[in-house]
């Protein structure tokens, strides 16, 4: 057995709302979404035009660049609204769901069965490809491409997350088979991260055919780019793919059922939400759906995956491809007399001892979405390294990042990160600089310049 | 009170007719209540320490400094002239008629500055300067001329901070530009051995002091530890090293009590607002050249004295640690701190003309950091690269 890896930094941030390990709810859709801006760097190609009929599994829009990547449907219906932004920049696909639902049969297949061809035909056709994550900038794969390794994190620590041991209780024969499809795309192998505390005792230690790693520790452990960073980092040149662990039982799926199958369990959460559990939903799911979990009327933020990375889609959105978990917070749009020169304040948390809720370390805090201060320069140098558990120097990177210099990105090691990973460096930043999304750019600028 | 500020709010905004002064609107606003801004991309939400929070725990850890200060000014007052009827109120009066001026002084002309500039660029006003005007009267002499204080912030101020950008981009500490200026444009009031106690430049000038027709005692000699650092000048004068502990001493008005800057380091380090390895480095530092200069002969006082003398702690604690201008990487933060130290003692034992060195040893290091923290994070990437190539 490999060894433990240990991390030191981190913050698992105490927001209150976490999910009862309990399915409350069978979503039935109504009208779902397909959000070409789900995936990074994405110019979407649009198949379907408003009241075409689709079964689930039938593409809706297809990578430009790339055109054998397609993007499929999650249920059978009809396509309702085309929603698009600025610049007509395709936003959303709205499909509304038919009472009774059909799938299109992509056809069973044993892995070993299929050659590495027919494997990446099947998941391109089925609309899965999408699932395969490239490291590094965190675009969708290349279909040409080899990958070095490919990586799974078979836990969350992010705030809140979805426990997926057990929104994956009944899914190990799929995940098992969606690890060996993985297998035949990869000659490094597929490697799968567990945590120290539930490795033992989690169902998906039985798994075969993958290179486990153990790691201990807070939030970011649980993100695969910390981790490959620990297991092997990624140097220019390099290219390894990520894919979830909701996603590898979703290719297994395809290959044992022939389906696309999107459903999944979803956790409601966040201090907003009354009783936060979970639901039996699918990607693309409208949040009108989960209108009942509200603790109130207005003034809820809802946010498509977790406080930290999540997408605010709004009170009529749809939740992401990727994500399983929705959490509902307050919108903290009120002014607080004299809030930061109080002695206490019992009703927020701050990591930084400057205030004293490091005396209530099991506390759980109704958090909001104020943002705690305004927009200043970078005035604190060690605040950041506290949080991530990676051998970079994030203060520099981002530095880097808003001058744009490529060479100093290379150096500052902008290949091995993606948003999520120094998503705590901007909860905790007191100069309230939007670091992801300067990353962000960064990484855009990287794309177009690399490219 | 938020009604009303709701509503006089329009006329401050872009267009409204005080528009002009925005951001001297939205300082008052910001200051008295936390924004009601949300977060809009990335992390939905935020830690609640912002850089108000971090700037006002570094002024309350310079209270026991400033507090102190006020009562030795008019304690050395009282030594120096003899006022033996003198008890602890009107000591602390004295202090307090020294020393508020010049936090007058140094507050408004530095705020004055601080939201010109704000609003000609158009940004919100930055908090920083609250901890630059509380330093600057503690690193003076309590008798410095008003007029040559307000001149050395204004310079700190633009020269130091705001032509870089603002706090966050400046090189060099602006309390210590402040006082490098003084010393330098300035050095007969900023030097000798008569400046540093209360009352005495009055004295000097009119033939009398403040509030009192006493002339000087006998054998007053008005000079700081730092001008006879041996262990017969000590020892003439009077001074132990429990007076240079409690801070019992002539010097800067807030500089010279070890235990109250002792107090203000505690509150930093466990709040994490200031670094505890570039004090702990800048000490070690410093016992080193102390000692190292014992053992060569440069001075008959044991390394630990250096500690206690002059502005070494307040620099020490309160200004090399300033996270803007110190170095910016874990392990330069060791460097630059042992050099600071290092460097401080090294000026006050070996250049006779500087008898403190300090101010100028932050100065240089502050200088020298990005080249630091340059060599750190090469040494880092390319260890890093090693490390991958052979694994």
């Amino acid at each position: 057995m490999s060894n433990i890896i240990e991390l030191k930094q981190g913050l698992d941030i105490p927001i209150a709302g976490s999910a009862v390990p309990k399915a409350k709810k069978v979503i039935t859709p109504d009208t779902i979404a397909v959000k070409p801006v789900d995936f990074r760097g994405l110019i979407p190609r649009l198949l379907v035009r408003e009241g075409d009929t689709l079964l689930a599994g039938s593409p809706v829009f297809a990578d430009k660049v790339t055109p054998e990547i397609l993007f499929t449907s999650p249920v059978s219906g009809t396509v309702s609204e085309i929603v698009r932004g600025e610049k007509r920049k395709l936003l959303e696909i709205r499909i509304k769901a038919d009472k009774e639902q059909k799938s299109v049969d992509f056809g069973a297949a044993k892995p070993n069965a299929l050659d590495e061809a027919g494997i990446k035909e099947k998941l391109l056709k089925s609309g899965l490809w999408p699932a395969l994550v490239q490291r590094p900038y965190g675009i969708i794969a290349k279909p040409a491409d080899k990958p070095k390794a490919i990586f799974i994190s078979a836990f969350s620590t992010a705030p809140l997350a979805a426990d997926l041991e057990f929104t994956l209780k009944d899914e190990f024969e799929n995940i098992q088979t969606g690890i060996n499809v993985l297998n035949r795309l990869t000659k490094g192998g597929v490697h799968v991260s567990f945590h120290r505390e539930t490795y033992s005792s989690s169902p998906f230690h039985k798994l075969e055919n993958i290179v486990p790693h153990i790691f201990g520790g807070k939030h970011p452990a649980g993100n695969v780019g910390v981790q490959i960073s620990h297991i092997s980092p990624i140097v220019k040149g390099d290219v390894v793919w990520t894919v979830s662990l909701t996603m590898t039982a979703a290719i297994g799926k395809l290959f044992n059922t022939g389906r696309y199958d999107m459903t999944r369990l979803v956790a409601v959460t966040g201090p907003e939400a009354k009783e936060p559990s979970y639901v039996k939903g699918i990607a693309g799911m409208s949040m009108n759906d989960i209108r009942e979990f509200c603790n109130t009327d207005t003034g809820i933020r809802f946010i498509s995956g977790d406080v930290l990375t999540g997408t605010n889609v709004g009170s009529d959105g749809f939740l992401g491809f990727f994500d399983n978990q929705i959490t509902l917070v307050k919108e903290g749009n009120e002014h607080e007399l004299f809030g930061w020169a109080k002695p206490f304040r019992s009703s927020q948390f701050s990591a930084s001892h400057t205030y004293f809720s490091w005396l209530t370390p099991k506390k759980k805090y109704s958090l909001d979405t104020n943002l705690h201060g305004g927009p200043r320069a970078f005035v604190m140098s060690d605040v950041y390294s506290k949080v991530l558990p990676m051998d970079i120097f994030p203060v520099y990177l981002i530095k880097a990042c808003m001058a744009g210099n490529i060479d100093k990105m290379e150096q500052f090691g902008i290949y091995e990160v993606i948003e999520e990973d120094l998503a705590l460096c901007e909860y905790v930043c007191p100069s309230k600089i939007e670091i992801q999304s300067i990353l962000s750019d960064g990484i855009n600028l990287m794309l177009k310049e690399m490219a | 009170m938020r009604k009303f500020i709701d509503k006089i709010k329009p006329a401050f905004e872009k267009g409204g007719r005080f528009g002009f002064l925005h951001s001297t609107f939205d300082a008052f606003e910001s200051f008295l209540y936390v924004p009601d801004t949300v977060t809009r991309k990335g992390a939905h939400i935020r830690d609640c320490v912002d850089l108000k929070r971090i700037m006002i725990i570094m002024v309350l850890a310079l209270v026991p400094a400033m507090l102190f200060g006020i009562w030795n000014t008019g304690f050395q007052h009282k030594l120096a002239f003899g006022l033996e009827e003198w008890g602890f109120w009107n000591i602390v009066g004295y202090g307090l008629v020294k020393v508020i001026p010049l936090y007058l002084v140094s507050y408004i002309v530095g705020l004055a500055i601080e939201f010109i500039s704000a609003q000609i660029r158009g940004h919100e006003v930055n908090e920083g300067y609250l901890v630059t005007g509380m330093i600057i009267p503690l690193i003076v002499p309590a008798d410095v001329p008003l007029w040559m204080l307000a001149l050395a912030v204004a310079f700190a101020v633009i020269l130091g901070k705001e032509v870089f950008g603002g706090t966050g981009m400046n090189i060099w500490n602006p309390a210590l530009l402040a006082r490098a200026f003084l010393f330098f444009s300035y050095p007969s009031t900023m030097s000798g051995d008569t400046i540093w106690t209360p009352g005495m430049t009055r004295y000097l000038a009119e033939g009398k002091a403040f509030a009192c027709g006493n002339g000087l005692v006998d054998g007053f000699s008005g000079a700081t530890p730092l001008a006879h650092p041996s262990v017969d000048g000590l020892q003439t004068a009077g001074t132990s090293l429990w007076d240079l502990v409690a801070g019992i001493i002539p010097g800067c008005v807030g500089e010279t009590s070890v235990i109250a800057i002792l107090i203000g380091a505690i509150v930093l380090i466990w709040t994490g607002v200031a670094s505890w390895k570039i004090m702990l480095s800048s000490v070690i530092g410093g016992l080193a050249m102390g000692y190292l200069g014992f053992a060569v002969g440069a001075t008959d006082l044991p390394g630990y004295w250096q500690l206690a003398m002059g502005g070494f702690l307040f620099g020490t604690v309160f200004m090399a640690t300033d996270p803007v201008t110190s170095a910016q990487t874990e392990t330069g933060k060791w460097i630059y701190g042992f050099l600071v130290g290092a460097l401080a003692v090294t000026v006050r034992l070996f250049n006779p003309g500087y008898p403190e060195g300090m101010m100028l040893a932050i100065l240089l290091m502050n200088t020298f950091a990005p080249l630091i923290d340059h060599y750190v994070i090469n040494g880092a990437i390319s260890r890093r690269t090693r490390k991958i190539k052979t694994a």
